[in-house]
């Protein structure tokens, strides 16, 4: 039996894909499997993890709950793009500073998770940041280390904020 | 693991997903968001034929008032419920069940109308449509169905729905004067199924409750009502004596099975303490 295909037209990290895709792959297997874009990681594969998250059209989604064709005529921002462009850069310093990272398996989705953070939620306190990080698993830092880079990066004064900027625009 | 294989169209009318539905039989499935449905799929739990992609269906994506009616599309996302000003005014019970479905990530993509079609009895939609009274607008070739939303829900994952349906969306009725909304859930981490849940609608005429609305979650095969528990708060002020005889009620109105999350004597305590809870929030609220 051959697996049904669709064409399907994405933009990942602003570069036009065009490709026959497996309707029943999902779009994390796409990203790394045919793209080789390997910083998005496929932990559970049913939505309980958070490790294969992406951007698709800037909102955060699971990408092992989405099939690659769903992304068709959408746009896609994987961890790689969004490290390039500068826009993680602040959060990316906190992470380092505060030792969030450790094993690293989860950071490429809790950065993203924590990306939507410091967007829509910027006066979240600490028992908030929790919850919001809820759908994200950490193995190794206990928590403790991720929420305390994440509220730094909350209340960083401009300063903070523009070095992390200028570091990422000078990438 | 991954998807078994199955066909994929992706539609761009309710009309051509129609014809999907009626070409495919029993082996079409409907793709709203796929936040269960992907999840299923990568569990081999479900094996559909073809998958009707509705995502690309224009018109199912809005919120609207119209007069004292809050239309909400099937593709509406938990995310849009839950910063929707329009919601949080006029709907504020489904504006604070919004945040406790899933986390994050997937209330970006999860859809109102996938959580009601699925029914999951655990599942925080299904309680707060019943608790407001809402209809559920279900649509196929013969036309347009309003269901109220008591009628809806039939079973573990059942619904009124025909499986030549789509559900299209739901009317709320708009907050009333006097009437106030609590929306609570016990879950042992945010964004897990909840152990017990509670959607709780009481209308105040100055210190009385005229009328109360008590819809449990996660405590049965559907959204229950507690009858028992509504009789006992209504005619008179929500004291402490009236709560604790809601709460006794409870024994006649509950009788949870056991399931993952928790054992049967767990729910009805944790139900009694969500009762008294929501009782004592609305009670001060204005």
């Amino acid at each position: 039996m051959t697996e049904s295909r669709f064409k399907a037209r994405i933009v990942v990290n602003g570069q036009t894909i065009e490709r026959e895709v497996p309707v029943r792959q999902h779009l994390v297997d796409f990203l790394r499997e045919d793209l080789g874009l390997t910083g998005s990681h496929l932990g559970c594969e049913h939505g309980v993890c958070g490790a294969c998250q992406v951007m698709v059209d800037g909102k955060v989604v699971r990408g092992c709950l989405t099939l690659a064709v769903q992304a068709d005529g959408k746009r896609v921002d994987t961890i790689e793009g969004l490290s390039d462009n500068g826009e993680l850069a602040a959060l990316q310093q906190a992470f380092l500073a505060h030792n969030a990272f450790q094993c690293g398996f989860c950071s490429s989705g809790m950065l993203l998770t924590a990306l939507d953070i410091v967007r829509h939620h910027p006066d979240a306190d600490r028992d908030e940041i929790r919850d919001l990080i809820s759908g994200n698993y950490c193995r190794c830092t206990g928590y403790h280390a991720i929420v305390d880079a994440i509220e730094s990066v909350l209340r960083a004064t401009g300063s903070v904020l523009a070095d992390a900027d200028a570091q990422g625009a000078a990438r | 693991m991954k998807a078994p294989d199955f066909e994929y169209i992706k539609v761009t009318s309710l009309e051509e997903a129609f014809e999907q539905l009626a070409h495919h039989g029993e082996s079409g499935q409907i793709l709203a968001g796929g936040q269960s449905l992907m999840a299923m799929l990568n569990l081999r739990l479900t094996t559909p034929g073809c998958l009707i992609d509705i995502g690309g269906v224009p018109g199912l994506r809005e919120i609207r008032r119209d007069g004292e009616t809050v239309r909400v599309g099937a593709l509406v996302t938990h995310r849009q419920l839950e910063e929707s000003a329009e919601i949080a005014t006029s709907v504020p019970l489904l504006a604070q069940a919004a945040p406790h479905v899933a986390h994050l990530a997937i209330r970006n993509a999860g859809t109102i109308g996938g959580s009601l079609a699925l029914a999951d009895p655990a599942a925080e939609y299904p309680a707060v449509v019943v608790a407001l009274g809402a209809t559920i607008v279900v649509q196929g070739t013969k036309g347009v169905r309003r269901i109220p939303a008591a009628d809806f829900f039939e079973g573990f994952y059942r619904t009124a729905r025909q499986p030549q349906e789509i559900l299209v969306g739901v009317e709320f009725p708009v907050q009333r004067s006097g009437e106030r909304a609590h929306f609570s859930e016990l879950a042992r981490r945010r964004g897990d199924y909840a152990m017990v849940g509670l959607a709780a609608v009481l209308d105040f005429d100055r210190n009385t409750v005229s009328r109360a609305r008590l819809a449990f979650l996660a405590v049965g095969d559907r959204p229950v009502l507690a009858v028992n528990a509504m009789a006992a708060l209504q005619g008179r002020a929500p004291d402490a004596e009236a709560v604790r005889a809601a709460q006794d009620a409870l024994a006649r109105d509950l009788d949870p099975s056991a399931d993952l999350q928790a054992d049967p004597a767990t729910k009805m305590h944790l139900a009694r303490v969500l009762l008294g809870r929501a009782v004592a929030q609305l009670r001060q609220a204005k």
